[in-house]
């Protein structure tokens, strides 16, 4: 008998998938505040995985040459700059003389970047009309951050800036949708409750891409089969820690036991309050989320917008049940019509 | 840091989660500024304004450690009256030399001390890059000095700097270096409410600090700063260099340089060290006070260790192999006398000057006018391809067919492929084990040097000649292992320790080392690193088993000492200054000196020991004198000899600078070293005409994903994609007044050269208002080159070469230029566009002696005095 929230809601994922005594889940959390950007978990994770290459293109979107998690870059590095107060610190350019922000043309070419990273769907490229709108200054869209990554500012009062980092990762959702649609099977839980693709029985269907929330998972166009973080498996298994948790050399991605990070984060999140950085929020760690919660989650000091994160992310498989009770219904229904108007029709 | 140094940066993320506050001061908002409490952005080449000004802020506030000031360093020591200063010579101190643009030191010197004899001229000091020699120690002066402890007098140290950096006001700060008074304020503030008894502030540098025509100044300024505050010897005080790659502090150490021999000898000069004698006196300075008064034997046992037992006290050990510097023979030097056809051949190991080199052009020329070359590296580097692929091949300066260069590529291996030391910046050596074998025919540089004297040495077996006698006398036995015949490096690091040579007893300390040949030593700094036979340079007990010192984490020189002048850390008395930072304290009822670390003093000499009169060498050190390789014992506010351009930093313009120098009629360092060189021109800068050529300031540093000249990042696909091309950061500003556009093309044009990039437009790069103008700075990374994976024009090729004047570095950080959007000419019209800046801008090459500005009138300049 499936748990009654088999497809949502709270739930261990490896007891769930049928792992008997499953050791505690793992996961990671990623504390933005103290990423430098040094990109290193991005190294160590295509070192460690043999990931290839994924384009050789200036992206103009700040430091960040890499765009998107793809199937060659299974950790992204998120440069954001903002023409905003970080709060805690002197406003960075307080005194200096401002002139006239980037031009609207300006925004517009660096929005229509695109790279071939050699994987599909793999880097979107960004609408030069809205970019060019956007430079114009900040304009209410309903939405926070009003800038993309690396674009300028408003014309006058360049007093405030901050730059935000983040390095993102699959998320390892409790509900994993890729795994939900996989037909081979080739998409799987882990014994750490972690999900993981077997490269060797993927067939290239590409159900997964469409159903991840995260727009994490990508196939490669030169093989056709999917691929993404794995955190690691072939080191979780032998107690090691994930290659880009390792690397990291401020902290900023920590790695253990999902339920101590948890601890962990919200004691994060409670002092960078207290230090005033009221903006501190996590992201994806609450197990009543739309994907159950996620194995990889983080603090943000920003909308996940700002980050190219959705802010309400449910798991794409969430309404399956309900969709087959009303398919079931209107096959009934439609079976039943059937037979009465058969039956009608003898009448 | 965290854009150079990530993975030491994590501890200043780690001292931030503790709540440290950091400030960042930098020409462009980069990964530091991004987690930094406050950032400073500053115009570039103006750091000695901003710390003079912070000098400024301490000694108007009375805000100096004064216990500390007083018993310390030379706050208190007298100078003699024929000093001036540069408040009264617009920006020149006394001794100047119009001739050949030196100083004569003599009028600097203390009060009551005799001029010294035994110093080399300034001139020949500039020339041997003399400065490097007191890395180690201080430069020579006698022990007793007068002194005014009520810091009363006029002519004291204490008062002769106040007076020199009175005018380095916050508002001058503001004028000069771009940061509006209320940031400066609040740096200046945090700085020295965190120095004092309880607390100790550290200043952090990475190389890119050195490379400036004022270069050790800048050093200079920050030292000044941290003795004021008391923030030496003591933990989590002092300044630390980050160095540029690893083991940059073992290469000064046991130097790739050529003024210096292991252990910070100087290298001998063949007229002023004609014999043994007169070379190990010239170190020791007879009579003088402090450790190097043991210079003969340091000296000798280095010897030993080259000639062995050919070198005996019969024929000064030797001495006469040595081979002998005739002046400048410094890498610049070298570069156009290449151009000349002066030098045949050259060896290129770990180095890319095609890239890495400042007037990258004056390189590739250089080399294209060799015999041959030998180069040593990873990946096929811009240096060993420069006479088929370099930019001047475009330009017909070099052609292929008729480059009469014949290189030879070596493929070395890498840190992984080798074991050895590496010496970071705490003095501290770290053995590395080999990890893999390298691939194909790469070597180790030991098997590499070891293999190529051996089949020199066979070659040269059989010869009588006199000249072949000091390379058949070397020994060079090292054992060998393995197939290649690898040299053992741990032999080396033995015969660098030094040993017993009757019972070959590994020493223990350069205290055992003699000066009449029965014992060998290396590197006398680094006698300790085998003692007991044991390479202690491989320890790796944990932190968490050993004090906080971490005594037994691999080897500190010297002695295994991990701070230095550690007898500062207790006060005059041998007490604590604090309980909190105890450290290195005497301990009456033992009458010793104690603490968590190697006391940095003779242990048993008591803290009111005072020398007699007419004590030399180590017993002319008091019991309250903590800096015990300076000649008077003293942390030197005031240099009163050693430092070529002056006793005190000044603030004087990059070469190359947009600004009339608001503080002094002298605009740039009036001693630097000038090449004149028709390939060595130069953009004018106020007073001169047509500054306005070059119109606006460029800097170039470091990306976290590249790795210096690139061989080992652009060749690497993981870290190639990262930054995959050249680019240059400019303001918003900048981008609407030259019309360039966000990823579009601009280049840059000096009167050396013209290099293009991708644009990034970026809130990150802010104009500064200077002097009530604006000035707008570009950035650009200097990693690119014309091979790898990902390819660019090479930064470094806008500098011209000037240099500073007491260790030769150049001045690669700062310069200006003109901003033009879209790519750069190519083939003859590159030629042109350069020749025609040049003609603009008035045909400039560098002058010797440099050009003194002194004579100028202007207006805008000592307002002030």
């Amino acid at each position: 008998m499936p748990h009654a929230n088999a497809l949502y809601g709270p739930l261990d994922p490896a007891p769930d998938a049928g792992y008997e005594n499953a050791p505690p889940r793992m996961g990671f959390f990623t504390d933005t505040s103290v990423c430098i950007g040094c990109k290193a978990c991005e190294v160590a994770c295509k070192e460690w995985n043999g990931v290839p290459e994924s384009g050789l293109d200036l992206l103009g979107m700040s430091y960040d040459n890499t765009g998107a998690l793809t199937a060659n870059s299974w950790r992204h590095v998120a440069f954001v700059e903002q023409p905003r107060s970080a709060g805690w610190a002197t406003p960075a350019f307080a005194g200096d003389p401002d002139g006239p922000a980037i031009s609207p043309a300006t925004a517009a070419v660096g929005a229509r970047t695109s790279t071939d990273t050699g994987t599909d769907p793999g880097l979107p490229t960004g609408s030069p009309a809205a970019a060019a709108r956007m430079s114009g200054g900040p304009e209410f869209l309903g939405m926070p951050g009003a800038q993309p990554p690396g674009r300028g500012s408003g014309a006058e009062g360049r007093t405030d800036f901050r730059w935000l980092m983040m390095s993102d990762v699959c998320k390892h959702c409790t509900h994993a949708a890729c795994l939900d649609v996989c037909p081979t099977g080739s998409l799987f839980r882990t014994e750490f409750g972690t999900v993981v693709v077997q490269e060797d029985i993927c067939n290239g269907c590409g159900y997964c891409i469409s159903a991840c929330p995260y727009g994490v998972i990508d196939q490669r166009k030169d093989d056709g089969r999917a691929w993404k973080c794995t955190l690691c498996y072939d080191r979780l298994g032998v107690g090691m820690t994930p290659a880009c948790a390792q690397a990291c050399p401020t902290e900023s991605i920590q790695y253990g036991e999902l339920d101590e990070l948890r601890e962990r984060a919200a004691a994060r999140v409670a002092k960078l309050h207290e230090r005033g950085v009221p903006e501190a929020r996590l992201y994806g760690h609450d197990p009543n989320d739309g994907v159950g919660g996620d194995g990889a989650f983080f603090l943000l000091l920003d909308e996940p917008e700002v980050y190219g994160l959705p802010p309400d992310p449910i798991v794409t498989t969430r309404d399956l049940p309900a969709m087959w009770k009303r398919a079931g219904l209107a096959a009934m229904t439609m079976a039943v019509a059937t037979a009465v108007a058969f039956l009608g029709g003898r009448r | 840091m965290a854009e150079a140094h990530p993975v030491g940066f994590q501890w200043v993320m780690e001292a931030k989660r503790r709540g440290a506050k950091v400030f960042h001061v930098d020409p462009r908002f980069t990964r530091t500024s991004a987690v930094a409490d406050s950032y400073l952005p500053i115009r570039a080449g103006t750091d000695i304004a901003l710390l003079g000004g912070v000098v400024h802020y301490i000694l108007d506030n009375e805000l100096d450690f004064r216990e500390y000031v007083v018993a310390y360093t030379n706050a208190a020591t007298i100078v003699t009256e024929e000093y001036a200063d540069t408040e009264d010579m617009h920006g020149l101190f006394s001794g100047f030399n119009d001739d050949n643009a030196t100083y004569d030191q003599a009028s600097w010197r203390y009060e009551g001390h005799p001029q010294d004899q035994t110093t080399r001229d300034s001139e020949t000091q500039r020339e041997t890059a003399a400065g490097l020699e007191n890395e180690s120690h201080g430069a020579p002066v006698g022990g007793e000095t007068e002194r005014d402890e009520t810091l009363q007098h006029p002519r004291c140290v204490y008062q002769i700097l106040k007076r020199h950096f009175a005018r380095y006001t916050p508002e001058m700060v503001e004028r000069v270096c771009g940061i509006p008074q209320e940031k400066f304020l609040e740096l200046a503030h945090a700085w020295t409410e965190n120095s004092g008894r309880d607390r100790t502030g550290m200043l952090v540098y990475s190389v890119g600090w050195t490379q400036h025509s004022v270069g050790v100044q800048y050093i200079r300024t920050g030292a000044i700063i941290q003795l004021l505050l008391g923030n030496v010897g003591r933990p989590g005080g002092g300044v630390m260099a980050l160095r540029g790659h690893a083991s940059i502090q073992g290469s000064t150490d046991i130097p790739t340089l050529f003024n210096l021999l292991p252990g910070y000898l100087p290298m001998p000069h063949h007229a002023e060290h004609p014999t043994l004698d007169k070379w190990v006196d010239s170190i020791a300075h007879p009579g003088q006070k402090g450790f190097w008064g043991n210079a003969r034997t340091y000296g000798v046992n280095l010897l030993k260790a080259y000639w062995g037992d050919a070198a005996t006290a019969d024929n000064d050990y030797c001495y006469g192999y040595m081979p002998r510097m005739t002046g400048d023979h410094g890498t610049y030097q070298q570069v156009l006398d290449m151009i000349d056809g002066k030098i045949k051949g050259y060896f290129l190991l770990g180095q890319n000057p095609a890239v890495g080199s400042a007037h990258g052009r004056a390189q590739r020329l250089g080399m294209a006018n060799l015999d041959w070359l030998v180069v040593r590296d990873l990946f096929m580097i811009e240096s060993a391809t420069f006479w088929q692929n370099a930019p001047e091949i475009e330009t017909g300066e070099i052609v292929p067919e008729r480059c009469r260069t014949e290189v030879f590529f070596l493929p070395a291996a890498s840190h992984v492929e080798k074991e050895g030391t590496f010496t970071q910046t705490q003095r501290l050596l770290q053995w590395r084990e080999k990890a893999v074998e390298p691939p194909g025919d790469a070597r180790s540089e030991l098997w590499f040097f070891y293999h190529l004297g051996r089949v020199i040495r066979e070659r040269l077996a059989t010869s009588t000649k006199p000249r072949d006698r000091a390379l058949l006398d070397l020994t060079w036995d090292y054992p060998t292992h393995g197939p290649h015949a690898e040299p053992s490096a741990e032999s080396v690091l033995r015969e660098i320790n030094g040993y017993d040579v009757a019972t070959g007893r590994p020493l223990a300390s350069f205290t055992e080392m003699k000066d009449d040949g029965s014992t060998v030593g290396g590197c006398w700094i680094y006698t300790g690193v085998y003692a007991d036979g044991v390479n202690q340079a491989a320890r790796r007990k944990p932190g968490s088993e050993q004090s906080l010192v971490a005594p037994e984490w691999g080897w500190a020189w010297p002695a295994n000492r991990r701070i230095l002048y550690n007898r500062a850390s207790a006060d005059p008395d041998g007490n604590p200054w604090s309980e909190r930072k105890r450290y290195i304290w005497w301990d009456a009822d033992k009458s010793e000196w104690t603490g968590y670390d190697v006391p940095d003093f003779e242990k048993t000499k008591p803290p009111s020991y005072r020398p007699a009169h007419d004590a030399s060498g180590v017993a002319g050190i008091a019991g309250d004198d903590p800096f015990i390789l300076q000649g008077d014992g003293k942390g030197w506010l005031y240099a009163p000899t050693g430092v070529l351009d002056g006793p005190m930093p000044t603030h004087y313009e990059p070469v190359e600078s947009p600004v009339r120098n608001p503080l002094y009629r002298q605009q740039a360092n009036p001693t630097r070293k000038v090449y004149t060189h028709p390939i060595n021109t130069l953009n004018p800068s106020p007073p001169q005409e047509h500054s306005d050529v070059f119109p606006y300031v460029f800097t170039v540093s470091r990306l976290t994903e590249h790795h210096t000249a690139g061989a080992m990042s652009r060749n690497v696909s993981p870290l190639a994609e990262l930054q995959p091309e050249m680019f240059v950061e400019v303001s918003p500003e900048l981008a609407a007044l030259r019309g360039l556009s966000h990823l579009g093309w601009a280049h840059l044009v000096t009167s050396r050269a013209a290099v293009e990039a991708k644009v990034l437009v970026t809130d990150r790069v802010t104009p500064l208002r200077v002097d009530g103008r604006i000035i707008h700075q570009v950035w650009l990374p200097y990693h690119f080159g014309f091979e790898g994976l990902v390819t660019g024009d090479s930064a470094n090729d806008l500098f011209g070469i000037t240099l500073d004047p007491n260790v030769l570095i150049q001045e690669s950080k700062v310069g200006t230029c003109d901003v033009r959007p879209g790519r750069r000419p190519r083939g003859q019209d590159l030629v042109d566009l350069v020749v025609d800046y040049r003609r603009r801008s008035g045909n400039l090459v560098h002058r010797y002696p440099p050009m003194v500005t002194t004579d100028v009138a202007d207006s805008s300049s000592d307002q002030e005095a």
